[in-house]
């Protein structure tokens, strides 16, 4: 039945119904008849954030750990641009969102009014949909739109943008949920006869390998199960990208490691020489591919993706199967049982003694020292150390994050939310917290480096506010690592803007926002420090002090080819190619 | 591959923005424009038509027309270039102000070409002439000698030929 609403309550009144208890926020003027609301009621926790790239976050890390969407309010002008980072970054990786900004009033708009921008034009390019709710009677059929879109298809953030006198004009509320959209059709199932001919391409390959993907991720566990079971039906090696890792375990005997520009020589050298492709919801990205017109020349590429566009975008395919992954695997396990396939393909041993040769070069190992503590040896002891828990991870972005990936090792899916696609520097701690928020009792930790940190670390006073105890591991190297690395690449070591002559002693910083400090720059004391930083109920920050000079490999430089990785330490004989300079 | 032109026939919910959202989308990732045309089709069903000339070989065509069809008030999509069964036509509005000999001319090549005669005055005429758009270039060219002041061109419409709607459900 419906019943009599204004504009805030019933934008709240669907979060209800959407099932959302959790939202990340930051008031305003022009959001004020919500936070008003929100006041008067109990069923939604809102967590104020110091800046609002934190909430949007904040919101992608809760999103990325469980599945439902993030939800972020902010308030009209600066509130909004200051969101406008994490908006794009969730949807370069993906991310369900749902972010309501306050706009002024509709006789105002147009006005260049107080903290009045143009929200819906700003963001047209980095969300996935927006609105601009003029009439309080198409509130409630937008937020429950908002909703499917964001969740369904491929997922995304989707801008609500809501005038203040809609937020105080009456209408009535129904409390129908909207599962459907007339233009909007994202397809699920995928095409029995493409399915059918990658079956075929798969039983009889010589060399098959797995690509995946965040897809795979954002498909659900089931999805990863049926990842997990069909790479057993077929024995095929399996790779990821940044953004899929765990859902494949990194513990599974078929693992090769992350591929890519930081990824492990095993995974590289086998993508560069399979015969099948199977690209499991990933999508080709310039970090993946190396130089393209020399990208996997000897195979046939099978390609799994929820979205249409991504088919053929960078690299043209043989079979391309738009739909969702964990319905799509589902069918080729039937169809590769129903065919008895395991029985007739070839078999797969000389393809892994190919690999094994390959992991044998070992390309993720690194010089340990005892006087100093190497960054890879930092994380390895981390994971040792907190393997058995119940951790998940986030990182900053640069050189930590690499060897974040490369060395924490992840056996579900849903563990790790790093910023993959837009590589947003300040997104670890913010994750952290949103991860937090949704697993209270769970260890949440934030990889970083002394850079990233800097850019979101107010968000340790909304840690300490909610009695959020993330645990923050800086890499601190003094430098920022991987564009110090690249200028002594390919910019003839001249290091421009990459040291900082002023870092803040983090102990104190962490001290100051009431949250225990701890710093370690001794191999033999590290165990112990993370032992202290587990052991404390609370948010730590742990400031570790790393070799200042590390490179982070292997590597394949910009514009090479996959089997031209970079394994030892040699970076200053590397020729890089112009084309190649010229690329990020 | 070869570049072509293709003209793109795009069917849209009339909601604010949506134009917006589509040429937005040409200019961010990259693609041209040639040609651009929009307006409500259908008042009662709320939907436009955006007609778009661009050009591209094969793959960036089909990864053009994937971009729109993931937009939210994109109904659908069709290339009108694949094959020959489209029927495509331009409208221009062409001032010529002149006396004498050239104004003469200007009245003869406009009925050659079969234009009407909208405003007149004893010093100029505007021309309405609509085709293909060789057509009315060729017309517009041949009125510069004559005392062109200025020309005003709709951009393309289009349609397929036959008794199949363009955007069939």
């Amino acid at each position: 039945m419906a019943i009599k609403a204004t504009g805030a309550e019933i934008i709240l009144n669907v979060l209800k119904d959407q099932g959302v208890d959790t939202l990340f926020g930051y008031p305003g003027g022009a959001v004020l008849p919500i936070y008003d609301a929100i006041y008067q009621q109990n069923h939604i926790n809102h967590y104020l954030v110091r800046h609002e790239q934190g909430a949007t976050h904040a919101a992608e890390g809760y999103a990325r750990s469980t599945g439902k969407v993030g939800c972020v309010l902010v308030t009209s002008g600066p509130g909004a641009t200051n969101a406008i980072t994490g908006i794009a970054d969730a949807l370069l990786d993906s991310i369900p969102m749902i972010v309501i900004t306050g706009q002024v009033g509709t006789p105002l708009i147009g006005t260049d009014a107080f903290q009045e921008a143009d929200i819906v034009g700003i963001t047209r390019s980095c969300s996935k949909h927006n609105y601009l709710v003029r009439n309080v009677e198409d509130l409630e059929r937008v937020m429950h739109e908002a909703f499917y879109i964001a969740s369904s298809g491929r997922p995304g953030p989707v801008v609500i943008d809501v005038p203040k006198d809609v937020q105080f004009a009456e209408y009535e509320y129904t409390g129908e949920l909207v599962n459907e959209h007339k233009t909007y059709k994202p397809i699920i199932d995928g095409a029995p006869d493409a399915i059918a001919e990658a079956i075929k391409l798969i039983k009889n390959a010589k060399k098959p390998i797995f690509y995946t993907g965040g897809g795979v991720i954002n498909s659900g566990p089931e999805a990863s199960e049926a990842l997990r079971e069909f790479v057993e039906l077929t024995g095929a090696p399996v790779t990821s990208t940044l953004m899929g890792l765990g859902a494949y375990p990194a513990s599974g005997d078929k693992w090769l490691n992350m591929l890519g520009m930081h990824g492990s020589y095993e995974a590289n050298m086998a993508m560069h020489d399979c015969d099948v492709m199977i690209c499991v919801g990933a999508r080709f990205d310039d970090r993946i591919t190396g130089r393209i017109d020399a990208f996997a020349p000897h195979c046939k590429k099978i390609h799994i993706d929820i979205d249409p566009s991504s088919i053929n975008k960078i690299i043209q395919v043989d079979v391309p199967i738009v739909g969702d992954v964990k319905s799509v695997l589902t069918d080729m396990i039937k169809l590769w049982k129903a065919g008895n396939c395991s029985k007739t393909q070839p078999s797969l041993k000389p393809w892994f003694k190919e690999i094994d040769a390959w992991r044998a070069r070992n390309s993720f190992a690194y010089n340990k020292t005892d006087d100093v503590i190497a960054p890879q040896y930092a994380i390895e002891r981390l994971y040792e150390l907190t393997k058995d828990q119940d951790t998940y991870i986030t990182t900053e972005v640069g050189q930590h994050q690499m060897w974040a990936a490369q060395h924490y090792k992840f056996d579900e899916p849903n563990r790790w939310m790093t910023s993959g696609g837009l590589g947003t520097m300040g997104y670890g701690l913010p994750a952290a917290l949103g991860v937090q928020v949704a697993h209270p009792d769970a260890l949440v930790i934030d990889i970083a480096g002394e850079g990233s940190i800097q850019m979101c670390m107010q968000e340790m006073a909304t840690a300490m506010q909610f009695g959020l105890p993330i645990k923050i591991f800086i890499l601190n190297n003094e430098r920022l690592g991987m564009v110090r690395q690249w200028q002594q690449l390919l910019h003839g070591e001249r290091y421009s803007a990459t040291y900082s002559e002023s870092i803040p002693d983090f102990v104190i910083m962490a001290q100051a926002f009431g949250c225990l400090g701890l710093r370690v720059s001794d191999p033999a004391k590290l165990d112990d420090t993370i032992k202290e930083m587990m052991a404390y109920n609370g948010p730590v920050l742990v400031d570790v002090e790393v070799e200042k000079h590390a490179n982070c490999l292997p590597m394949i430089p910009s514009g090479a080819v996959h089997n031209e990785m970079i394994l030892e330490d040699v970076l200053a004989d590397v020729e890089v190619s112009d084309a190649g300079k010229r690329l990020v | 591959m070869q570049d072509n032109q293709h003209t793109l026939s795009i069917l849209v919910d009339n909601e604010a923005g949506v134009l917006a959202r589509v040429i937005g989308l040409f200019s961010a990732r990259g693609y041209n424009i040639e040609s651009l045309t929009v307006s409500e089709i259908d008042q009662a069903t709320n939907m436009s038509r955006i007609t778009v000339v661009t050009s591209g070989n094969e793959k960036i065509i089909t990864q053009i027309k994937q971009q729109i069809v993931r937009l939210v008030p994109v109904h659908s999509v069709v290339d009108l270039s694949l094959g020959e069964a489209s029927v495509e036509r331009e409208m221009a509005l062409v001032k010529v102000a002149g006396v004498g000999q050239k104004r003469v001319e200007a009245l003869r090549l406009a009925d050659a070409f079969r234009a009407h005669t909208v405003d007149a005055a004893v010093d100029s005429f505007i021309f309405e002439i609509t085709g293909r758009t060789d057509k009315v270039t060729q017309f517009i060219n041949l009125m510069k000698p004559l005392g062109l002041v200025e020309a005003s061109r709709t951009g393309i419409a289009a349609t397929s030929r036959g008794a199949e709607a363009v955007h069939a459900e």
